[in-house]
């Protein structure tokens, strides 16, 4: 292969400029002939077709990142967008220079939303597609079922999955999620609001499966150091299409209502809990989650009028939007009201898709840090990208400042509160980084590489 | 069908075997691994034909059995720190504990009532993993960590995580269930299962208790699929309940149609084509569903017995 073969000439490279070379002229007593000789058999090799690829390949191969998308399957509304939102953020790399020089091709490959094929994709970048690295991963099933071939391969591997999953240290020390903060870090930012502005007793709604048993478990310990409870949780089952009957389970001296329902029954859900409650209803408080590729103005939505929902980058443009804010969306192709631009109905994934575009930036600064040429190089950049530890709000990272803990590979970053007012979300409360850090459970960096 | 000599039966099996073990020193690495993991997975079709092509008895449900090693192996290695071949025992204990229970109560139905009741088990066993989801990782599932897949022999070590380890590994389960596979077919017991398929009150009549027979016959699916899982989750170390949905009893189906039900190879042929049609396909299209549709139906017009069966049936009449 080119970049294997380019890479022992570079190896050469480095060998005989050094101070202690053979090839060291200030030491070495070389006649004319010899240096003749030399010159004529470099000349013959730069000429030779088989060097002129190799030099190619140094210079100009495209850095290959292989995409694994949600094309089809539960996550396909996700995939799509993410690809959009890579797409827009490779030419814009690829348009400033690329990354070492050298630009991006993303490849990219369906994995249904099944962890089995995920895992079978990730194989298949790294030993047929042969490319530098694999990114995109929505869904923390398919990133838990992705991950052992990643470090089996050796791959570095870059989700964007919020999940807890990267940061709880059970993967290897080859899982990366360095653009988009993790659940846990979010429910622990949403608690010192809510106590202070939603109300002191909250009931949960969640699906009875992870990404519930995600809110489940880390909101309540956040609202008690808030001086909050959480006074019942009801979990619904994945296959449930009616919820009236729950409904009955919350309390009466619930304050807040904090749902988190997901999946093509959120509309039945909150039509059933408009009718049960009326116009006197407690707040509520959600993840957008629930609602993302959604219009907010569908049928049987505006029962969520004046209520509050997180959002890790703001679906509709906000009045204080940052110029980079503004350039991120419109490379993106999605308008004010976060809907794709030529087609108002094609509502984006926007509090989680800006994770793609930053990621592609983290990936080109540890590329750049690590002087990665390619496959060989991606141990240097694991640790490369180990040492990041902040990344500044601006055109690479338009959602807000970051910062990384090299330890358990994730990002932290702030945290948007939006309130559903007159068909739009408007950005009422930005939280801080300080509010989502935790203790860290554990040290990727012990593992070997 | 005419009947093989055994010889000529076994070389042929033996010489599949010997293909498989020769593929793995010619094949580029993605094929390589692609075929590892084929091979696990076939070794789950050849437990469901087990049942399904030589008894008759379609399940709907055989996930569970798949899922009942996969999580016996996974669990017993993340949760109690067994060592890889006890946890590989436990799997499959989990798989024939779990298919005795099912047996015992799901054979005293037949036809659509089998495939109904298998499917409601399998879907009992899919929401018990979602509701254990502190231990089990409910749908997210669980890794394996990569210290853990290593077999330790006093000095020596496997580590499952290498490609040729995991490859000859898969391939050793493979040939050890395919041979038990042949000569189960090959054996007096094999002859009433088919004798059962073909006119179960008749076998009744001869004196045969077909209870008995299918229930040995569901006990060894369920053990084979278990097998087969939990080699899955020990050699790519993923946990998941996905492997329990409906989905993963569909699956088996497929291959086995695909290949040639009551055919010994037709499992892998299946898996092996199944496969390489959804690879293909899906670097083309996101619709590749619907190739894998079309090829299903074409399969089924033109190679109705599946393409080892059609094969027998046109040519070879002595396959197992």
């Amino acid at each position: 292969m080119p970049r294997y073969r380019q890479s022992k000439l570079k190896n050469r490279g480095t060998a005989v400029t050094d101070k202690n070379g053979f090839f060291d002229l200030s030491r070495s007593t070389l006649s004319r002939r010899t240096a003749l000789k030399g010159l004529a058999a470099g000349a013959g090799l730069t000429l030779a077709p088989g060097f002129v690829r190799y030099s190619q390949a140094q210079s100009s191969a495209p850095i290959k990142i292989g995409f694994q998308s949600h094309r089809t399957g539960i996550g396909a509304a996700y995939g799509r967008w993410y690809e959009k939102t890579s797409a827009a953020a490779v030419k814009a790399i690829n348009d400033a220079g690329g990354i070492n020089g050298r630009p991006i091709e993303l490849v990219i490959e369906d994995d249904g939303t099944d962890p089995a094929r995920g895992a079978e994709v990730v194989g298949k970048f790294a030993t047929q597609h042969k490319t530098d690295i694999v990114f995109g991963t929505l869904f923390s099933h398919v990133v838990m079922g992705s991950a052992p071939a990643a470090g089996e391969n050796k791959i570095p591997y870059f989700v964007v999955s919020e999940g807890h999953h990267v940061a709880s240290t059970k993967l290897n020390r080859y899982v990366f999620q360095p653009g988009i903060t993790d659940v846990k870090s979010q429910i622990q930012s949403m608690a010192p609001w809510i106590a202070a502005n939603a109300g002191k007793k909250v009931t949960q709604i969640f699906p009875d499966f992870a990404f519930g048993y995600d809110h489940r478990d880390y909101l309540p310990p956040a609202l008690k150091t808030q001086g909050a409870e959480v006074i019942a949780q009801i979990a619904i089952p994945p296959t449930e299409s009616s919820f009236t009957k729950y409904f009955p389970q919350i309390p009466a001296e619930t304050e807040v209502i904090y749902h988190v329902m997901v999946g093509p029954a959120v509309l039945t859900f909150v039509k059933e809990l408009g009718e049960f409650y009326g116009s006197n209803r407690p707040q509520l408080f959600g993840f957008i989650d629930s609602l993302e590729a959604t219009d907010i103005n569908s049928p049987g939505l505006e029962f969520l009028d004046g209520s509050h929902f997180w959002e890790g980058s703001p679906r509709y443009a906000q009045a204080d939007d940052s110029a980079a804010q503004k350039a991120y969306r419109a490379a993106v192709g999605i308008d004010d009201n976060g809907a794709s631009v030529g087609d108002a109905k094609d509502v984006s994934t926007a509090a989680h898709m800006f994770g793609c575009w930053e990621t592609l930036y983290v990936v080109k600064k540890a590329m750049e840090d690590a002087g990665y040429k390619g496959p060989e190089d991606r141990a240097k950049l694991v640790e490369a990208t180990e040492a990041l530890t902040e990344f500044a709000e601006g055109p690479e990272h338009p959602q807000g400042p970051k910062t990384f803990n090299g330890k358990i590979h994730q990002c932290f970053g702030i945290q948007n509160i939006s309130k559903v007012e007159g068909g739009k979300l408007k950005v009422v409360h930005k939280t801080k980084i300080e509010d989502g850090l935790y203790e860290a459970e554990g040290d990727y960096t012990t593992q070997a590489l | 069908m005419s009947e093989a000599s055994p010889a000529k039966a076994y070389a042929l099996h033996l010489g599949v075997i010997a293909l498989l073990f020769a593929l793995s020193f010619v094949l580029p690495d993605y094929h390589h691994g692609l075929l590892a993991r084929i091979m696990v997975l076939a070794v789950f079709a050849m437990g469901y034909n087990m049942l399904f092509g030589y008894v008759g008895l379609l399940s709907l449900g055989h996930a569970m059995f798949f899922a009942a090693g996969l999580y016996g192996a996974g669990l017993s290695v993340i949760h109690l720190g067994w060592s890889l071949p006890l946890a590989f025992l436990a799997g499959i204990a989990c798989g024939a504990l779990l298919s005795l229970v099912i047996g015992l109560l799901a054979l005293r139905t037949t036809g659509v009532a089998f495939m109904i009741v298998t499917m409601m088990f399998a879907q009992v066993f899919y929401l018990t993993i979602l509701y254990f989801a502190a231990w089990t990782g409910g749908d997210q599932g669980l890794v394996v960590p990569q210290p853990a897949r290593v077999l330790t022999f006093g000095a020596t070590s496997l580590d499952l995580t290498n490609p040729t380890v995991r490859y000859m590994s898969a391939l050793a389960l493979f040939s050890v269930v395919l041979l038990i596979t042949l000569a189960i077919v090959r054996s007096r017991h094999g002859r009433v299962l088919v004798a059962i398929r073909e006119n179960e009150e008749r076998t009744k009549m001869l004196g045969y208790d077909t209870f008995s027979n299918k229930l040995a016959a569901m006990i060894v699916s369920g053990t084979i699929c278990a097998a087969s899982g939990a080699a899955y989750a020990l050699l790519f170390g993923y946990v998941g309940s996905s492997f329990a949905s409906v989905q993963y009893s569909i699956l088996p189906l497929l291959w086995v149609l695909l290949g040639g039900a009551a055919t010994t190879l037709g499992a892998l042929i299946g898996t092996v084509f199944m496969y390489y049609v959804i690879d293909i396909a899906s670097g083309y299209t996101s619709a590749y569903l619907l190739i894998v549709g079309i090829a299903l139906i074409l399969l089924v017009l033109f190679f109705p017995k599946g393409i080892l069966g059609t094969i027998r049936q046109r040519w070879l009449g002595w396959l197992p």
